[in-house]
């Protein structure tokens, strides 16, 4: 028994894997919910795009000897907007104008790093996340952002969630649309930032959109898809760093696949939807 | 076309020479006319004929090249909560995870302002407002759960519960079953004996000839403004209507697709 319980509990014993949780649990819970907004507005792209975008916001402020963190925030808060302000112009779509621009500023990311000599260190984790390398400072500043972001969902639920379902009536009825639409995509882009440190760039996606779309197969009605979203966010973090830990694996690949096991888990099995729940009871056909 | 008012009440509406359209392409030109108050007044024209842009217009949600429309003596978008609007129902994302309740409750967001939530009164309203089109008992399911012909019945009750003055519905009889056009032509009937302007673009002439006051036909022009009996000559519609339509032996017409 005692072994059990050690087994569970030595991880915890290190303060930087007691960082760490709490770091990617905080994370995970917030892209959650705001990525139940994501899934459902059919804007994963954008959430693979604004991480990338931040990269070059990310490696001006490493020039310039800034914060690379509220560098990568600017970049993706103003990638969201001009993505918004192109697109609204109604003469080039929605993803193009996404992929001209993320592209842009990933390659403006790149020219400048490029010229650097020695970024390998710090930029690198950007890249691919270094969760044992958060500071307390890191914790507290990510529950502080996640906090302001979790305040504003609750406060402008109703907003927001006019506007993502029909954004013409939402209009009609005197909602400012578009400021809720800009405020919507610069609350993504603040997700995804403070989601570099956790698994990177290159998988923070994962964090908006699986548990999210985990959480769809589970739920109807959209503040319990955010629950156990939240839920699935919270748990992957956990088994992926004891994975991580006990494997010695990178922990924000550990985290992602283990949401994307969560995912897999609820695509076969969840009631009613799941595939071998098809298989077996067909439904009614909807009228 | 103003002539035939008594001076003395203002329409509710008033378009004048306004000219529409997207990027380079013109979707309306040079269209003028007025809704009297406590009409029901429908929108005809074929596909892309610019219903859907006229109705966006006369709501503020499009600016248009020139022109402009007076919505109860106001210039540009009109007073909020005095206007309602049914989008089409093809725009509307069904896969949403909503209650039918919530989609209604909706209707009330425009008035109760930013932050603050949903009172009593407005889920009172909302829930009369299904009532009225016979789905109180949806009001728990998930919007995508209904049939077609219930979602569109929920979209009504969304526009009643604006309680608004002036109602402006995008295609509210397409795709119903007689009897729900039956259902819904009688509640446009109650609604105008309460004081309501309603404003339904559609594609069906006869329901508008037998039960509309007037009706603007509409191809990218105004083709012809007025008493449907007046409007609905086997001229005007084939203006209208050009290769779409086809005037059967027996009298009896026929829109294409």
């Amino acid at each position: 028994m005692s072994e059990i319980a050690d087994f569970l509990r030595d991880p915890w014993t290190f303060e930087f894997m007691r960082r760490a949780l709490l770091a990617a649990m905080v994370v995970s819970a917030v892209a959650a919910v705001v990525g139940s907004f994501v899934i459902l507005k059919g804007m994963a792209f954008i959430g693979d795009a604004l991480p990338h975008a931040s990269f070059g916001g990310v490696a001006v402020a490493f020039v310039l000897g800034a914060n690379l963190y509220l560098g990568g925030a600017i970049a993706a808060v103003v990638t969201a907007l001009l993505i918004g302000f192109v697109s609204r112009r109604g003469l080039i779509k929605y993803d193009t104008a996404i992929g001209i621009l993320f592209v842009g500023a990933f390659a403006l990311g790149v020219m400048i790093v490029s010229t650097q000599r020695n970024y390998t260190g710090d930029l690198f984790s950007f890249v691919f996340g270094n969760i044992f390398a958060v500071s307390w400072n890191d914790v507290w500043t990510t529950a502080a952002l996640s906090t302001v972001i979790l305040i504003l969902v609750v406060l402008f639920y109703k907003e927001i969630l006019f506007v993502a379902y029909d954004p013409s009536m939402a209009a009609a009825s005197g909602l400012p649309v578009a400021a809720i639409q800009y405020g919507l995509l610069a609350l993504v882009g603040v997700t995804t930032v403070i989601g570099l440190q956790t698994v990177g760039i290159v998988l923070v996606v994962a964090l908006l959109v699986t548990p999210a779309a985990t959480a769809q197969l589970l739920t109807r009605r959209l503040p319990p898809m955010m629950a156990v979203g939240a839920l699935v966010g919270v748990l992957s973090s956990l088994a992926g760093l004891y994975i991580a830990y006990y494997a010695d694996v990178a922990a924000s690949a550990a985290i992602v696949l283990t949401a994307t096991g969560f995912f897999a888990l609820a695509f076969l099995f969840a009631p009613e939807r799941g595939l071998l729940w098809q298989r077996r009871f067909v439904p009614a056909e909807r009228a | 076309m103003a002539g035939n008012g008594t001076g003395t009440e203002p329409y509710v509406v008033e378009v004048r020479d306004l000219r529409a359209g997207y990027g380079s392409h013109s979707a309306l030109e040079d269209v003028s006319f007025t809704i009297e108050p406590g009409c029901l007044a429908g929108l005809v024209g074929p596909n892309g004929s610019g219903k859907s842009t006229l109705l966006k217009v006369m709501l503020g949600l499009h600016r248009p090249w020139r022109g402009e429309v007076l919505t109860y003596g106001r210039y540009g978008r009109p007073e909020r909560g005095r206007v309602g609007y049914m989008p089409q129902s093809e725009l509307v994302d069904w896969a949403f995870p909503v209650t039918v309740a919530q989609v209604v409750l909706m209707g009330r967001y425009g008035r109760i302002g930013l932050v603050r939530q949903p009172g009593r009164r407005d889920r009172e309203t909302a829930m009369a407002a299904l009532e009225r089109v016979r789905l109180a008992d949806r009001a728990g399911r998930m919007i995508g759960e209904l049939s077609g012909g219930e979602q569109r019945r929920a979209l009504i009750a969304r526009v009643l519960a604006q309680e608004a003055d002036l109602l402006l519905l995008d295609e509210p009889l397409a795709g119903l079953d007689a009897t729900a056009q039956h259902d819904l032509l009688r509640l446009f009937e109650e609604l105008r004996r309460e004081g309501k302007t309603l404003f339904v673009a559609t594609h069906d002439l006869s329901c508008v000839a037998a039960d509309f006051d007037h009706v603007v036909l509409l191809n990218r022009r105004v083709i012809a403004f007025g008493r449907p009996a007046d409007v609905f000559t086997e001229e005007n519609l084939s203006a209208a209507f050009q290769r779409h339509l086809f005037v059967l032996p027996q009298g009896t017409t026929i829109i294409g697709p």
